[in-house]
């Protein structure tokens, strides 16, 4: 009997936090399986949108790098050398997206059920991952075509992806907590990600910020603190044999941002959770 | 058995009511100018005016519930109830006290809550069981019991955006009745459907209840909540206002509703610009007193004072009396006997009467009804009283008196035959 006991109290911690969030992983589950199979219904190509919105962004950003002529390593196609950056890119930007929106689109249930509530944004980055994994596909794709091999250094590319999957969750379960209260996020996400995809080395290589002289100090280092900076350069690093190189101190602030960015999303997401059902 | 499975200790929940901005979110924009405003003023008394207000939504709410009891939560809207209910499931946390509960408590505050309209009623089912917290392994085994409940099977693998809404509910009310926890909060999901499934509906809610499981139930259908509780807590304006056993809070919340409100006569108070309207009605029993009090032995006049000031073509009156549960006995309109009397009506004062005969309504307490109608009402003002008159049946005569339980008080000649 007393194994079920709950105490509800104003203010008060909830010690069994994280156990509490284990016994809703049924709930995850069906969460991410619900989002899933709703998410194509009723198009025609379905699954196929995983595919050709990366697709297309990737001919783009390497027909722009091709115009304006940024360098590529030698021996690499510059579709590959693109889409190293656009499938990482495409998986933040929808990850980030959809898990500021989560609590929003969810405020049904968040009004008339108990669970954690990180589950819903956590459910939603599952199905991110998905379409990333879809999506991946064009990259092997691209390589069978170009005749390209990767290395072994393609094996680190998990890790990698962990560092995309830690960025957006952190950015994404605070933008998601701001945006219960104020719904301002709602215009200020669709630029953020606009921003992000011309300020993120996608259509050039890290190599032309960090090497160009007539760039200053001080904006290499802003642009380092962009977290995608270390994911993009990390992925381009595994897939393309190593052919770019990784910015150690760029790298490791970015690393250092990311995580700092998951511990403020977790907390204040925590800090914020119990008051969701009284204003969303 | 007795032990006390909930206790609800001196509970509290505040909401800040803004009166100037209405809007349910704040925007950014006016944290950041306000914050800017109150570092460059010295005194910020000027821009904090009273825009908001406390309200106390529960103001200290204490009561305990043992094990297997089912407790009815009865109010007037806004006395709390669904936000006590909401503070009970972990939804809202209470802005002081302390609530303790032994056991796994589901909550259903709503049928059907994170059903998606794009998935089939098969993967609502899952999805749905699993959000009211059921795990994987119980659903599939009640999969079956669950779908023979909701009478849909042959929908199943139909998007439930294309169920009727009946459907929709039965489906949804099939998910939520097969929960197995030691502790249902229900909160009013019986007021949906036709009614014989929510006959079928409280019909499984107390099977549940007989397992020896913690009902709590919040529902206006206090027909319902008599027949399924055996304690009631009646709330008011956020506080506990009686708890005990459900006949008596029940007779307290009913009395409480509109006492000093109705009785045996009705005059108008408002004076508008009605081209018909009631004056008066009056109820005498049979010496010709006026009485809100009859034997079932009886029979009950009603008069009518009406006054016209402008004739109103195909104009009628519809009466209804009703029982405290809201339930029709009598319903009736001068056209059930043609020629319509109210056609006749001359302009000033009319005065009407009607009849319920004795040994018609059986003990207990009545609401009278009264319309006024006219199918060209749109170009005349017609006044519609509604509730007008609360009268009391009693049977003082008989052996049985009050143990009467039937619906209708005939009695029957015994003879030899």
């Amino acid at each position: 009997m007393s194994k079920h006991r709950i105490i509800i109290e104003p203010g008060t911690e909830n010690s069994n936090y994280w156990k509490d969030l284990w016994n809703y992983r049924g709930l995850f589950y069906f969460l991410a399986w619900r989002d899933i199979l709703v998410r194509y219904k009723q198009t025609a190509i379905g699954i196929l949108w995983s595919v050709i919105r990366p697709l297309l962004t990737i001919f783009v950003m390497a027909f722009f790098g091709w115009l304006f002529k940024s360098k590529i390593p030698e021996g690499v196609p510059r579709l590959i050398f693109v889409a190293a950056a656009t499938l990482p890119w495409q998986f933040f930007a929808s990850s980030f997206t959809e898990t500021s929106n989560s609590l929003i689109s969810n405020s049904n249930l968040l009004t008339k059920v108990y669970f954690p509530r990180l589950i819903v944004p956590a459910s939603t980055v599952i199905v991110c991952l998905i379409d990333f994994f879809v999506s991946f596909i064009i990259l092997i794709g691209l390589m069978f075509i170009c005749k390209f091999a990767p290395d072994i250094k393609i094996l680190a590319l998990p890790l990698f992806l962990l560092l995309a999957l830690i960025t957006s969750t952190g950015v994404g379960l605070y933008i998601a907590a701001l945006n219960v209260k104020y719904r301002d996020f709602r215009y200020l996400i669709p630029f953020i990600v606009q921003f992000g995809l011309y300020v993120s080395p996608i259509a050039f290589s890290s190599s032309e910020i960090y090497g160009n002289t007539r760039i200053p100090e001080l904006v290499k280092y802003i642009y380092s603190c962009n977290p995608m900076v270390g994911v993009i350069d990390g992925f381009r690093w595994c897939i393309l044999g190593g052919t770019t190189p990784l910015y150690s101190t760029g790298f490791f602030v970015s690393i250092g941002i990311s995580i700092l960015f998951l511990f403020i999303g977790v907390w204040y997401f925590r800090k914020m959770e119990k008051s969701f059902a009284d204003v969303i | 058995m007795s032990n006390t499975i909930i206790k609800v200790e001196h509970i509290s929940k505040s909401y800040i009511l803004k009166h100037q901005n209405a809007e349910r979110y704040t925007a950014l924009r006016d944290v950041l100018t306000n914050k800017a405003k109150s570092i460059f003023s010295s005194s910020n008394a000027s821009n904090q005016k009273q825009t908001s207000e406390e309200f106390w939504a529960l103001n200290d709410v204490s009561f305990e519930v043992k094990q297997g009891e089912r407790v009815g939560i009865i109010g007037r809207n806004g006395a709390g109830k669904s936000t006590l209910l909401k503070v009970l499931s972990r939804i809202v946390t209470p802005t002081k006290g302390r609530i303790t509960i032994d056991g796994r408590v589901a909550s259903l505050l709503e049928v059907g809550t994170g059903f998606h309209p794009e998935l089939s009623g098969r993967e609502n089912i899952y999805l749905n069981g699993s959000i009211l917290g059921m795990s994987k392994s119980e659903i599939k085994n009640k999969f079956d019991e669950i779908v023979a409940f909701s009478e849909v099977e042959k929908f199943l693998d139909t998007p439930v955006k294309r169920y009727s809404s009946g459907m929709y509910v039965r489906l949804a009310f099939a998910v939520a009745a097969h929960l197995d926890p030691e502790i249902l909060i229900v909160d009013e999901v019986l007021a949906v459907g036709d009614a014989e499934f929510q006959k079928k509906c409280l019909g499984k809610m107390k099977d549940v209840s007989s397992e020896g499981r913690t009902v709590l139930f919040v529902s206006h259908n206090m027909a319902a909540v008599r027949n399924l509780c055996d304690k009631a807590i009646l709330l008011n304006k956020g506080t506990v206002h009686m708890q005990g056993s459900v006949d008596v809070v029940m007779d307290e919340y009913l009395n409480s509703k509109d006492a000093g409100r109705l009785s045996g006569v009705y005059s108008a108070i408002n004076k508008n610009e009605s081209d018909v309207k009631l004056l008066k009605a009056e109820m005498f029993d049979s010496m010709g007193n006026t009485q809100d009090q009859f034997e079932i032995t009886e029979n009950i006049t009603i008069k009518f004072t009406i006054l016209c000031a402008r004739k109103v073509p195909n104009l009628y009156a519809y009466i209804a009396v009703k029982n405290n549960q809201e339930d029709l006995l009598i319903e009736s309109d001068t056209m059930d006997f043609l020629p319509n009397i109210f056609d006749s009506m001359k302009e000033g004062v009319n005065e009407y009467e009607v009849k319920i005969n004795a040994n018609v309504l059986a003990v207990g307490d009545y609401l009278l009804y009264l319309s006024l109608a006219s199918s060209y009402s749109d170009n005349f003002l017609v006044e519609t009283p509604g509730d007008i008159l609360r009268f009391t049946v009693v049977d003082s005569i008989t052996e049985r008196g009050h143990q009467r339980k039937a619906f209708t008080s005939q009695l029957l000649k015994w003879d030899n035959s």
